[in-house]
């Protein structure tokens, strides 16, 4: 009887809710994984834009490569970082829990989304089997309480080590950095005088030569890792690997503050503000005599400014009394738990990781994508890319670097070292004592409350 | 009015029965039209805006890992943080003087363009909007290249007369100054053309009769100008502020906050905090912080409005 009042047309309310629910299980039922005729699936992968558009085609080449092989439609998104459009990204998936099967995460993401990725030890032990460990700051960032979260990736691994103006360091520091550490498997005969003491003496003479080190000191990526690596070869740390806050009666992290202080009193009077491209567009205007960066400042000089590419060179980080340590921003390679697609996604990163795949990556991005693992810092193509011939030779680590990769904020578990990372303190704590006028320990007082705060509330 | 519980006039009965349902009757009411009609409202309105501000309210009582509900622990942790104060201090001194500045520059220039004959306004008006209809993300990233200290053409014009060079966005006082230069460029033209259109509505006729009184140009303004436009003085600066208080694309695009945090506002310092680093619940805490003050900006400035209404009646 309702029925036939509600009736228009001649279609009832319940042939309505009965053709709605019809329409809702299918769409449930087709909502899994889309298997297209003879194929084994269908991979959605949300890789990092790189800096380098050849970056992105060679990942859609070995996509291809191995979708054809093993008969996978692996769909390919580039999301860029800029505007941290791929942190927002990540956030919204984690938060809605659907998006792409595998992503690229950003250094510090595998730690905050620990809970959600896939582990993946089990190509993690087979990769680690074949080429030997990752280097240490990917195995601190990939790994969580003991399992591997994501895997370390090629596309969009970083290092920043000094590039030199070999002929401005020359002229007015008087040191020739490329007889110091040459393109060789070898360091040269004044290799262990490159500390840190020599680096501000170089510094002060650079600038009072009218070349000042282009070293950004705000909170961008460039400026907190660079006073990081610093501080960690001086063995200073703001937190022990308990989280617990060492900046108190700490005569290390006095010392490389000091050093810090002095080597910022040579630098430009805007680099508290400088974000990620302020050293770039210092080297490549010619004002600059070093910059700590990968090689892409000096790749777009080969392009605007040839006669500044010509003359750059780059060479490992200065020694501190604990060492040399190589800052490192590496990239990820993640798995969502919600991924329908796991088994694909693994497989696939293991064949994207392999010597011959990692070879192809970092060829095509002119060698700035860095392999994790230390095995593989002996491509060809940092051997052969110029002008100069050899000027990226020692952008990788290698063995006769006796250096180590860094991560600022590190060894604090990495749910803390992220948010005193991102929130510049390190940077901070120099621009209080330097540009705020405040005495080191008020500085210092100042960064503990603050770490004290980040360590609250779980 | 019949919108509470009367019928709709000439809705047709039901074919073939002599009586409306109960349902039908109440498909008729007018309240129901009304609710359907507004309901699509009410949905964007629920969907965009509680839902959003519900959820950041529950996020804000969540630990970092979000498994844990801890009251009010981040506001807590919040102000005890000497950054969360600054980024509040600076918040406010920021907002205040760029509503000011652009509801002064924007009442000079809308008495200017009322003052312009009708032929020739329209182009005066359309290219004094230009700023406020350029994306401020796009327009900001101008400006931060003209900033720039050693490659802007800022510092480039000063050297070329002689002049110091200033660094605009690396020295915490001149920052601040560039966001809220940045500022002021981008909102006084919203300004000026609401106050052009207030001018517009105040009719002639009081002029006269003050200029008969023999009032001066100020007592003019004092005593006619200025309470004709009141009401949309006390709106535009009330929108202004909400605005401007949640301002994020500036800051982000010029300092970044920096330096030592000194230009952060809460929306940027919000970012900083949840999705930079990592902590969602703690960033939301730092957002909702704006509420209780626009809440008690908007009931003043509300109550202001509705004073003047009932005293014109």
């Amino acid at each position: 009887m309702a029925d036939k009042e509600f009736t228009r047309d001649g279609v009832s309310r319940r042939q309505v809710l009965r053709a709605g629910a019809g329409v809702l299980a299918a769409g449930a039922v087709a909502a899994p994984m889309v298997h297209a005729q003879g194929t084994g699936g269908t991979l959605r992968c949300g890789f990092w834009d790189h800096w380098v558009p050849a970056g992105n085609g060679i990942l859609r080449e070995l996509a291809k490569e191995w979708g054809d092989k093993n008969r996978v439609d692996v769909q390919l998104d580039f999301v860029t970082s800029n505007g941290n459009q791929i942190l927002l990204t990540i956030n919204a998936q984690a938060q809605s829990r659907t998006g792409y099967d595998l992503m690229s995460f950003p250094t510090w993401e595998p730690s905050n989304h620990a809970r959600m990725l896939e582990p993946v030890d089990d190509i993690m032990g087979r990769l680690i089997q074949k080429y030997g460990p990752v280097n240490p700051a990917g195995e601190y960032l990939g790994k969580q309480d003991g399992v591997w979260r994501a895997v370390p990736a090629v596309s969009g691994t970083q290092m920043k080590p000094p590039c030199v103006r070999f002929d401005l360091f020359k002229q007015h520091a008087g040191i020739d950095i490329r007889e110091m550490w040459p393109a060789e498997p070898k360091p040269g005969p004044t290799a262990s005088t490159w500390n840190w003491e020599t680096f501000a003496v170089a510094a002060e003479k650079c600038n009072a030569a009218g070349f000042p080190f282009g070293l950004p000191m705000g909170s961008f990526t460039d400026a907190v890792d660079w006073v990081g690596a610093l501080m960690t070869s001086y063995g200073a740390h703001l937190m022990d690997e308990k989280g617990n806050p060492t900046v108190r009666n700490n005569p290390k992290l006095r010392t490389a503050v000091d050093m810090l202080v002095r080597i910022s009193k040579t630098l430009p009077n805007d680099v508290w503000a400088w974000d990620d491209g302020g050293n770039n567009r210092a080297l490549i205007s010619g004002r600059s005599a070093l910059i700590f960066n990968p090689p892409s400042a000096w790749a777009v000089a080969k392009r605007d400014a040839p006669q500044v590419a010509e003359n750059c060179w780059t060479v490992p980080m200065p020694a501190g009394p604990e060492g040399r340590f190589q800052p490192y921003l590496p990239y990820f390679w993640g798995i969502w738990n919600f991924s329908r697609a796991k088994p694909a996604a693994k497989a696939f990163l293991e064949f994207l990781s392999q010597r011959e795949q990692a070879e192809r990556q970092t060829n095509t991005s002119n060698g700035y994508d860095i392999p994790p693992f230390p095995s593989m810092a002996d491509f060809k193509v940092w051997e052969t890319e110029g002008p100069p011939v050899g000027s990226v030779y020692n952008y990788p680590l290698k063995p006769h670097h006796n250096a180590r990769t860094s991560v600022a904020m590190a060894p604090a578990p990495a749910a803390l070292a992220v948010q005193a990372y991102n929130q510049g303190l390190n940077t901070k704590l120099i621009a209080r004592i330097v540009q705020g006028g405040e005495s080191a320990d008020q500085a210092m007082a100042w960064v503990e409350r603050e770490l004290n705060t980040i360590r609250r509330g779980g | 009015m019949a919108a509470d519980g009367t019928l709709a006039a000439g809705a047709p009965r039901t074919a073939g029965h002599g009586r409306a349902t109960t349902l039908e009757r109440f498909a008729r009411r007018r309240s129901t039209i009304a609710f359907m009609m507004t309901l699509p409202l009410i949905l964007v309105v629920a969907g965009l805006v509680a839902y959003p501000a519900g959820y950041g309210m529950y996020l804000s009582t969540l630990n970092r890992r979000m498994t844990e509900n801890i009251g009010f622990g981040n506001f807590e942790i919040l102000f005890d943080s000497d950054t969360f104060w600054n980024v509040a201090w600076q918040s406010c001194i920021f907002a205040i003087t760029a509503v000011v500045l652009k509801a002064l520059i924007g009442f000079w220039l809308a008495h200017m363009l009322h003052d312009i004959p009708a032929k020739g306004q329209r182009k005066w008006r359309g290219m004094l909007l230009i700023p406020w209809v350029i994306p401020p993300a796009l327009s900001t990233l101008g400006w931060w290249w003209m900033f720039d200290p050693s490659y802007g053409s800022i510092n480039w014009l000063f050297s070329v007369v002689g002049g110091p060079q200033i660094p605009w966005l690396g020295e915490p006082w001149w920052a601040r100054a560039s966001i809220i230069i940045v500022n002021v460029w981008y909102g006084a033209p919203f300004f000026m053309i609401m106050y052009l259109a207030a001018l517009k509505s105040v009719p002639d006729q009081l002029y006269e009769a003050a200029a008969i009184d023999g009032a001066t140009g100020l007592q003019r303004l004092r005593y006619v100008t200025l309470p004709m436009m009141a009401n949309i003085i006390s709106i535009t600066v009330l929108f202004s502020l909400i605005v401007t208080f949640a301002n994020y694309d500036i800051v982000r695009v010029l300092t970044n906050g920096g330096p030592r945090d000194l230009t952060h506002v809460f929306a940027s310092y919000a970012f900083q905090v949840g999705i930079l680093s990592g902590n969602i619940p703690r960033g939301a805490a730092v957002s909702l912080f704006m509420f209780p003050i626009l809440a008690i900006c908007a009931f003043f400035v509300l109550r202001g409005v509705t004073r003047r209404n009932k005293e014109q009646m």
